[in-house]
């Protein structure tokens, strides 16, 4: 290959006026810079995750005496519903692929995603989704049967108001993004990877998103089924879940956890990928036993999909098939048990710096052994069945999806800020919030194991005095206020860092990976000026200095050099050796993903009021862009 | 970007030395894969509640006749038959190979869903009636859905052939495209096995 390293004239300009997007709101709506889009998703999914920190504020508010009359019944029903599905839905799925985002094509070394439409059409479809949900909190008509909405409890005859169909409909929206976006973090795995970026050099959070991709693939569609069966039944009165027409309500239940339980390890394992590149950089040392990490990442991925029926063992089922589904719930405890190992070994032969973000990695091992631990008491039939629907559960499952999903995300948030700002974040509040938090956590949801023992069921709205129950719940209500408290006191420290935090630097933790070789904090649009030549697991840890690819003048290599960022081209590489193949534009400013996706969410808004005519008017903007997608591709290119 | 670069990325090109597959085409792989769960999803339930009831079908339906269903389905698999054909041509630069085999994948997919639309004008059972014809309904309707997407594809497809947009190096949206047409002819196997084969052993 010859090469041809010309540096064109006036290069900085050149490239300023081919990446930069239009300003203002111009910008806003048509940006695809998958930086851009990280941020924006994470910004976004922070506004819901605080909505919904207030509403389980109410709802303690509300348990902190016997027989309250803080809200309503009926209230506290929306309340406890619409919490989880903004916590599921609206924050630590998306926020988890904002980092993705933001992150992975950095790690890649590459200048953007592989679509990067795509990526702006699953953020419009998750914020739109995310605003259709939350209207219902605006017309006080919240969804109220659980945030999994079991039949027949959720059925017409049952819920017969606009409040289930929020979620029916919501959910199948904002399942579009996720499903998107898994189809993007795949390909962009497989074909945007720097040269010498080989399968086993992978960096660990790449393996985790990787991972929770291909769960949300096989995963995803069945939920999506699940609640527009449900919302057929409901607007257009077909029988799917109806047993007077020969419906079967545990049909839903099979479709729900069949989702469900991946769920859960589509958000955890993110969440581990994150520790696993933080626990690394802060104890000055590679990580332990990195091909078994990798394996036990894409082992979770297997086994959880062998695991649903664990949520439904006071169902009735045969005896054979829930002891093989208990048996699948204990073998998933060993490949977390191995992350776990490697972590510690880490930690063992490293020397630990306890910066907050390693902080949070700590507090989030704690969090997650106790997690853990009962995570394998439940899936053992007998006790399951002695506390099934209790506090006991409420208390494991906020240990795994607040404590083992929730501290990493504030672990990243100080880890990789200062990467996405430019900005270092103020370690004494971060120290102050994580102490807070985690204090406040365990505060909060360690004694709702015990009141699971002493009975007291979930979703109750209160309870009478003199059950032994009041001090435990004065406890756990004083514990969430200091959690949301220590929350609060990482905004501090975040808007403290904006003004005047310390300036990051390209690579201010000296850490390992490809996104701490950028230039400069934030990284320029282009990411990298060359395309950098790996050469290691560890880039940057590695004895001889990342070198920076050169173009040659084949169509393979073209955009390896600064020919390419003057051009907005990325180099796309082969799946497994990550071999030079061909050359892609990166699409220019389009509004065309946010007309996509705002003619479905009038489609769905027209299901929700049962109108035909928005209905259609849905439809036609919805095609009327997927057409003009297909069509000028090449005029987006340019 | 000059005039000339810009119009050379009209067509997405892959390189020939390896071989490889575009992205174009990894992406519609992994989205044929979740597709391929929501039409598994709904045949699991279909059998999940075929399971659990004590006759099928429901309430005095008779079970789905053969018979011209047989050729249409024919008439739909074969119709990947011309979507090889037009891909073969296109790859050597024939053209009119192409724009034959697209009209004929169109017609052949279009007469297929004038047959089901036929099918269900027949039928004296409604998606209402009880859970098997909301079952029938939504399954043989989604993949109705599937086929018009297709068509509108393969419509588009045609437009561009005849505006002489694909060339011997640069067509890979007819690949893709092709990948989703042969997606959904193979997915109408499972749905014919399920719905209509397996109907007959009630």
């Amino acid at each position: 290959m010859t090469l041809v390293e010309e540096r064109p004239e006036a290069h900085e300009e050149a490239v300023e006026t081919i990446w930069q997007d239009a300003p203002g709101l111009a910008g806003f709506f048509s940006s695809v810079d998958h930086k851009r889009i990280g941020m924006r998703y994470i910004y976004t999914a922070f506004v819901f995750f605080f909505i919904a920190g207030v509403q389980a504020l109410v709802m303690r508010a509300q348990l902190s005496t016997p027989d309250a009359d803080v809200v309503s019944p009926q209230v506290y029903n929306q309340l406890f519903t619409m919490h989880g599905v903004m916590m599921i839905f609206l924050f630590n799925t998306p926020v988890l692929a904002g980092f993705g985002n933001y992150i992975v094509p950095l790690q890649l070394g590459t200048r953007d995603m592989a679509f990067p439409r795509l990526n702006a059409f699953s953020y419009w479809i998750f914020v739109l989704s995310g605003l259709f949900m939350i209207s219902s909190l605006a017309i006080g008509k919240q969804p109220d049967g659980g945030w999994f909405a079991y039949v027949p409890l959720t059925s017409k005859e049952y819920s017969p108001g606009v409040n289930m169909d929020f979620w029916g409909l919501g959910v199948a929206f904002a399942g579009i993004s996720t499903t998107v976006g898994a189809v993007n973090f795949i390909v962009t795995t497989f074909k945007m990877r720097a040269p010498g970026m080989t399968v086993n050099r992978l960096p660990m959070f790449v393996w985790s998103i990787l991972s929770m991709a291909f769960m949300v693939i096989f995963a995803v569609p069945a939920v999506t089924v699940a609640s527009l069966m449900l919302e057929a039944d409901r607007l257009f009165g077909t029988a799917f879940f109806n047993p007077a027409e020969g419906g079967s309500p545990l049909l839903y239940q099979h479709l729900f956890w069949f989702w469900g339980h991946p769920e859960v390890y589509i958000l955890f394992v993110p969440a581990t990928g994150m520790i696993s590149m933080i626990i690394p950089v802060f104890a000055r040392r590679r990580l332990a036993g990195y091909t078994w990490a990798a394996a036990s990442l894409i082992g979770i991925g297997f086994i959880s999909f062998g695991v649903w029926v664990h949520h439904m063992f006071a169902t009735g089922l045969p005896a054979l098939a829930m002891s093989l589904f208990s048996a699948a719930s204990l073998i998933i405890a060993i490949p977390s048990g191995v992350l776990f190992f490697c972590w510690i070994a880490t930690m063992w032969r490293g020397r630990v710096q306890w910066a907050t973000p390693m902080l949070f990695a700590l507090g989030f091992m704690l969090i997650f052994l106790l997690g853990g631990i009962t995570g394998v008491m439940v899936a053992v039939l007998p006790f399951d069945w002695q506390v099934h629907d209790s506090y006991f559960v409420v208390a494991h499952f906020h240990y795994v999806l607040n404590g083992a999903v929730v501290f990493p995300i504030f672990g990243a948030l100080y880890f990789w800020l200062p990467k996405m700002t430019g900005r270092m974040l103020d370690e004494r509040l971060g120290k102050a919030s994580f102490w807070t938090m985690f204090v406040g956590f365990n505060l909060a949801f360690f004694p709702m194991h015990i009141l699971g023992f002493l009975g007291m069921p979930r979703r109750m709205y209160t309870y009478p005095a003199g059950l032994g129950w009041e001090a435990l719940n004065v406890v756990i209500s004083i514990g969430s206020a200091m959690f949301g408290l220590g929350t609060l006191l990482t905004v501090a420290a975040f808007v403290r860092g904006r003004r005047r935090g310390a300036p990051a630097g390209a690579n201010p933790w000296n850490a390992d990976s490809l996104e701490w070789a950028t230039a400069t904090s934030p990284p320029p649009h282009y990411n990298f000026e060359a395309i950098p030549v790996v050469a290691g697991r560890h880039p940057l840890w590695e004895e001889e200095a990342v070198c920076d690819a050169t173009s040659g003048d084949d169509d393979a290599t073209r955009a390896y050099g600064p020919p390419g960022a003057v051009a907005r081209e990325t180099p796309v590489s082969t799946g497994l050796d990550a071999l030079p193949e061909e050359t892609m534009t990166i699409p220019g400013e389009t509004y065309v993903p946010f007309f996509l996706a705002l003619g479905l969410g009038v489609f769905f808004v027209g299901l929700l009021v049962e109108t035909t005519l928005v209905v259609v008017v849905g439809l036609v903007v919805a095609a009327a862009g997927l057409v003009t997608w297909g069509w000028r591709t090449e005029a987006d290119l340019r | 970007m000059t005039l000339a670069t810009a119009e050379a990325v009209t067509e997405p090109t892959r390189s020939p030395e390896t071989g490889g597959r575009s992205i174009a085409r990894w992406g519609m792989a992994v989205l044929i894969a979740t597709e391929a769960m929501i039409f598994a999803t709904l045949l699991s339930s279909y059998i999940f509640v075929r399971a659990a009831s004590k006759e099928w079908p429901l309430g005095h339906i008779e079970p789905p006749k053969l018979g011209l269903i047989w050729f249409f389905t024919a008439v739909l698999l074969g119709s990947s038959g011309p979507m090889f054909f037009a891909e073969h041509g296109i790859k050597k630069g024939n053209q009119t190979r192409l724009r034959l085999g697209l009209a004929l994948v169109f017609l052949m997919g279009a007469s297929f869903l004038g047959f089901l639309a036929y099918e269900y004008h027949e039928l004296d059972f409604g998606i209402r009636d009880n859970a098997y014809g909301t079952l029938f309904y939504t399954i043989t309707g989604l993949h109705a859905a599937h086929v018009i997407g297709g068509l509108l594809m393969i419509g588009m497809l045609q437009i561009k052939a005849w505006m002489g947009k694909f060339t011997a190096e640069r067509h890979e949206t007819v690949a893709v495209i092709g990948m989703y047409w042969h997606f959904v002819d193979v997915v109408w196997i499972f749905v014919f096995a399920t719905l209509y084969l397996s109907a007959q052993f009630g």
